[in-house]
């Protein structure tokens, strides 16, 4: 089939960037989105011209690397899909596709559809974590977690950290993904101690490095390509409130 | 704790308490206003009306309300300005100036929050000068008529109706309100309990039935009764 | 001349470890703020290493590729990780976990080592859990295991079908508190070019900033290496498309020896190759062997659709010819049966190189509810990809490149030949022999990471506080960084026509078709010559644009490419050496009358290390010969 690309450009962080076109003769249906760059960069190299550069590595939808706009929809118009199981066969022949980088402060673009999410470490950081040192730990069974729970904290757990929340949302903001992690721990007894610091330092940190606020339009749920809920953003919203009457009424703990 | 009120989900968990108190006070005046159209006499409206007046209780409750529209208005103001600010990278998309291909995943009313209460403040203000101004400050001869109850007591009724029987474009207006109160309901129902974090899986589908039900009942409600008392007029 | 000292601990197998542990060398804590640890790579292994060598004091430096060291391919591990917790109560035990990795790997792993990996898996859970791994559970709240091939106990724990994601998680939560507290220097985005030895140490490295294109320099008293495998080897894998042997390559030219390279696993069940444009293959859990089960047709070419063949026409040829193990059989047999059957003319689809995993009669046993409940996101995955529904259609599998066993040689402080160099996680030999067992990998990697170099790294930083420290601007890391640099321009200079994109599909042909599931001495030799040739023309045709000072990743597969021609002579000429078959390796000049693997314990049970003497030089062959003690060395059966 033949497709005609409109791939965002950008040299470097500096670079302004713009759209340049390209028309692919020889794509299939039967490749994935990421096999179809491939051919294109393939296309590029034979024309001796720079390579579109975009991330991707396991190639199977879990390692969260790959990440771009396609015709303004992050990770492309299948629902659940990342960009690496996007398959060619959700296009048609002579279609016009639009290829950007994720937008969004916190997200600046290092060159073509790679952006620097570095901002998600520094939130990672800030809490995404059991405070426990290797060799501490008590004997695996000696903590019941009821198997509703523990299932939905796989749910929150399921998160890639891709991006596709911040890229979908009208105010670039991070809250499923803190969310999702945040819930994870607060459903397990072993983050339970430290819950309500934790949503509080994740989403201070999130506030500080440029992430907008939730107006719960539920565009990142529909974006995101493991389907995590609202519903852990109901829980972080939960977490944080409690978190902050508490370090209200309590003594510092 | 200052913090807290900094925070993104602090604005938040004000606004959606805001939003919801506010709802409250949507009920008490919708169930007023309702006696308009049981009673062509505006006998119960009128009564109803000068206990809302007279009352203490209300009258402590009057400036609460204000503070706490004004904290909405604040707020989501500030939360609205930061969120544009910080998406002030756009996607070029297929259109230009898209913000992404928010259509497929959102619907138009929870990514139009603000538009739609600045909507509602605008009818605010108009409803405001058209009826509470009157009743409060200046005063109007309508109010003055005879209402066949204790002296006293002013003929809201006749206010009210006078000004859509009088003024059929205001009826418009405040269809167009009603409509803009409704879609704000329709997202802030249960955007408010969700912010709250009184939301989970089950919940969630249940709440938003209860989000779609209030926006009815008041767009509804309010759209009706403007519309009932011009056709009173006609008919009659 | 280097001989190989394995340095395996007096004592009884069960004692080793202890012994050991009582007899290392510590650090002080002062001290430890004094050593800085380099880590590269940040799987299971690194990731979990750097957080535990963090959170006893050392400055560690930790290095990936990706932007995010939760990106590392470990996060792709579907299946579970083994302890021998016994929560089953089915008579499991530390020995008997032992001993089914040894009869896993054909008896070419070293004893020693498994009994350790053994030994601290029940550690491993416990830490997982506590750092908040969400790992599936019984109704009561327990914890829930599954089994696993070749394997009669059930002790594979697991969360739904991304447990290799919960635990790399779990262990880069353990990393993000160590580099917010402080003890971790982050640095992501890093391709690891060589590795600096200063007086028969290994010093530091150099690698490549892919954002800026600068080469960077980093010191340290000792470097592990956690790069994982060279899976990609025949570019179509089941591995990450960036994941490839480079940095082990590296350290091989600066004295690593590399142990039995040809020891690579095909996993039995991925879904197959559907074009020729595919540039990766997708894995299917080895636990959905638990209840799908394995069949072709009964007659040759039998195009009928699946639920157009009768039971009786259908040949569930693991249960025929393993009845005591069935579709559980290990890895390395299913794959080889699968081939079998396909290469007679058994096999099903468009191809011809598929087999059916069918799970209706689980289905019709269980429930679909409940086969959802346990592998949801598996057939999730599969029909995204294919386009079938598996809880209707069974599922079409083929075996494809996994896993491998072979690796850096080790000792048993899992150190190098190269001293102040270790190696963990895939990246080393020591624990899988022939074949790896399911689910052992990633509690390979935990264990390495969490429990075993914390340890054993002291004993060797214990004497290296007095050693100077080496600075950034030494002629050692000058002539490095050149090395790098001209490896770079050498490329880059050629300018020829053909992508490193295509010579990487052409190099995965040459080494799928001769030192795949199958070897010969015949192919073998083939192989060899059509690498050289290939790699001749790579010098001479290759094409990159773009240039070196921003990201270019064609130059970084190049570069892997590179490095691959080396690693694939290595493959052949081990396979060459090794006239037998154990495990993954099968010559076809040995085999028992049923086709199965041949062993020769005479003359082979030793560790083949390999030395590197120079490009394109035969390398130097040493054998650590392998004893066994505490096990019976037998012939694997799992009929």
């Amino acid at each position: 089939m033949k497709l005609t690309l409109k791939v965002w450009r950008q040299h470097s962080p500096k670079d302004k960037g713009r759209f340049e076109e390209y028309i692919l003769q020889n794509a299939s249906s039967d490749m994935t989105f990421l096999e179809m760059l491939d051919a294109l960069n393939e296309q590029l190299i034979s024309q001796d011209k720079d390579p579109v550069a975009f991330e991707h590595d396991c190639r199977e939808g879990i390692c969260g690397c790959c990440a771009m706009m396609i015709n303004g929809r992050p990770h492309g118009p299948n629902a659940e899909t990342t960009t690496c199981q996007l398959n060619m066969k959700a296009f048609k022949d002579n279609d016009t596709i639009v290829i950007e980088p994720w937008r969004a402060r916190s997200f600046p673009v290092i060159k073509d559809l790679v952006v620097d999410r570095q901002a998600f470490e520094k939130i990672m950081e800030a809490g995404g974590f059991v405070h426990m040192d290797t060799g501490s730990a008590p004997e695996a069974n000696t903590l019941a977690v009821p198997k509703g729970k523990a299932d939905e904290a796989i749910e929150a757990a399921s998160c890639i950290g891709c991006g596709a929340c911040v890229a979908a949302c009208k105010n670039a903001s991070a809250m499923l993904f803190v969310a999702a992690k945040v819930s994870q721990y607060a459903l397990l007894p072993q983050g339970k101690p430290e819950g309500g610091k934790r949503a509080w330092n994740m989403v201070a940190k999130m506030d500080e490095l440029g992430f907008g606020s939730c107006t719960n339009t539920g565009a990142c749920e529909v974006e995101c390509p493991k389907g995590i809920s609202l519903a852990h953003i109901a829980r972080l919203n939960r977490e944080f409130i409690k978190g902050g009457f508490i370090t209200l009424v309590a003594e510092e703990e | 704790m200052s913090n807290f009120f900094v925070s993104s989900i602090g604005k938040k968990f004000v606004l959606s308490l805001t939003g919801l108190f506010l709802i409250l006070f949507l009920v008490v005046h919708l169930s007023v206003n309702v006696l308009i159209v049981f009673d062509s006499t505006g006998k119960l409206f009128n009564q109803a009306a000068h206990f809302m007046d007279t009352n203490p209780l209300i009258g402590i409750i009057e400036p609460v309300l204000a503070i706490g529209l004004v904290l909405h208005l604040v707020l989501a103001t500030i939360i609205t300005a930061q969120n544009q600010l910080l998406r002030d990278v756009n996607y070029t998309g297929n259109k230009r100036y898209q913000k992404s291909n928010t259509r497929e995943n959102s619907s138009w009313a929870s990514r139009n929050m603000y538009v739609l209460g600045t909507v509602i403040l605008v009818f605010l203000v108009i409803h405001m000068i058209n009826f509470f101004w009157k009743i409060k400050v200046t005063g109007d001869p309508l109010l003055n008529e005879a209402t066949g109850l204790e002296p006293g007591v002013k003929n809201a009724y006749a206010l009210v109706t006078g000004l859509f029987v009088q003024w059929k474009w205001s009826v418009l207006i405040y269809v167009i309100g009603a409509i803009a109160l409704g879609l704000h309901l329709y997202h802030g129902v249960w955007s408010a309990f969700q912010s709250l974090g009184w939301s989970n899986r089950k919940w969630r589908s249940i709440l938003s039935i209860i989000g779609i039900i209030v926006s009815l009942i008041f767009a509804g409600g309010f759209a009706f009764i403007p519309v009932f008392v011009l056709i009173q007029d006609m008919v009659c | 001349m280097t001989i190989l000292n394995s340095k395996i601990p007096q004592g009884s197998l069960s004692q080793k470890w202890t012994n050991h542990k009582n007899a290392m060398k510590l650090v002080s804590p002062a001290n430890k703020k004094k050593l800085d640890i380099i880590m590269v790579g940040t799987g299971v292994a690194g990731a979990s290493a750097a957080a535990s060598l963090g959170e006893l004091g050392y400055n560690v430096k930790v290095f990936c590729y990706q932007d995010s060291p939760r990106r590392a391919h470990s996060v792709a591990a579907q299946g579970g990780i083994n302890a021998a917790k016994n929560y089953r109560n089915d008579n499991d035990s530390n020995y008997r976990l032992f001993h089914d990795m040894i009869k896993g790997g054909d008896f070419r792993a070293r004893e020693a080592n498994v009994y350790r990996a053994a030994e601290v898996s029940n550690a491993i859970i416990d830490q997982l859990v506590a750092q908040g791994v969400p790992f599936a559970r019984e109704y009561g709240g327990h914890l829930t295991t599954r089994s696993f091939g070749g394997v009669q106990v059930s002790r594979t724990f697991y969360a739904s079908g991304i447990t290799g994601q919960q635990v790399l998680l779990g262990s880069y939560a353990a990393l993000k508190r160590q580099a917010a507290k402080g003890s971790v220097e982050m640095y992501e985005r890093r391709q690891m070019l060589e590795i600096v030895v200063k007086d028969g140490k290994a010093r530091g490295i150099v690698c490549r900033n892919l954002v800026t294109g600068q080469m960077e320099r980093y010191s340290a008293n000792a470097v592990v290496l956690a790069t994982g495998g060279y899976g990609t080897i025949f570019f179509l894998s089941t591995l990450a498309v960036n994941s490839s042997g480079a940095a082990a390559y590296a350290a091989y030219k600066k004295g690593a020896f590399f142990a039995n390279p040809s020891f690579i696993q095909i996993h039995p069940s991925c879904i197959p190759q559907m074009n020729e444009y595919q540039s990766k293959l997708t894995l299917m859990s080895e636990s959905l062997r638990n209840d799908g089960r394995v069949w072709v047709p009964k007659d040759k070419g039998d195009k009928r659709s699946p639920d157009q063949i009768p039971e009786e026409e259908r040949d569930y040829y693991l249960e025929r010819r393993y009845p005591a193990f069935g579709n559980l059989v290990p890895r390395d047999i299913a794959s080889r049966a699968a081939k079998e059957r396909c290469d007679a003319g058994y096999g099903v689809g468009e191809t011809g190189f598929a087999v059916y995993l069918d799970f209706s009669d689980a289905i019709k046993a269980q429930g679909e509810k409940m086969i959802k409940n346990k592998y949801g996101n598996l057939f999730d995955l599969y029909g995204k990809i294919t386009g079938e529904d598996p809880y209707k259609v069974p599922m079409k599998i083929y075996p494809a490149g996994h896993y491998t066993m072979g690796g850096l040689w080790v000792d048993y402080n899992l150190m190098t030949t190269i001293p102040g160099l270790f190696a963990i996680g895939e990246a080393n030999f020591s624990d899988h022999g022939a074949n790896r067992l399911g689910a052992s990998s990633l509690m390979q990697g935990c264990g390495d990471g969490y429990f075993i170099l914390p340890y054993t790294i002291g004993n060797y930083l214990a004497d290296e506080i007095k050693t100077k420290k080496l600075t950034t601007d030494d002629q050692a890391f000058d002539i490095a960084e050149k090395e790098a640099k001209e490896r770079i321009q050498r490329l880059m200079n050629i300018k020829g026509n053909t992508s490193a994109l295509a010579f990487h599909r052409a190099l995965g042909k040459i080494m799928w078709d001769h030192a795949g599931m199958t070897r010969s001495e015949e192919g073998i030799k083939e192989g060899l010559k059509k690498v050289d040739d290939l790699e001749d023309r790579f010098y001479k045709d290759l094409k990159i644009t773009g240039t070196t000072d921003s990201m270019n990743q064609p130059m970084e597969r190049a570069l892997r490419v590179a490095a691959n021609f080396e690693i694939s002579r290595l493959m052949l000429r081990d396979a060459m050496n090794r006239k037998e078959s154990c495990g993954a390796h099968f010559r076809e000049e040995h085999q028992t009358e049923e086709g199965e693997t041949l062993r020769n314990d005479r003359d082979y049970s030793y560790v083949a290390a390999w030395e590197y003497l120079g490009e394109r030089k035969e390398p130097k062959l040493h054998k650590e010969e392998l004893k066994f003690e505490a096990v019976e060395v037998s012939q694997r059966s799992y009929k």
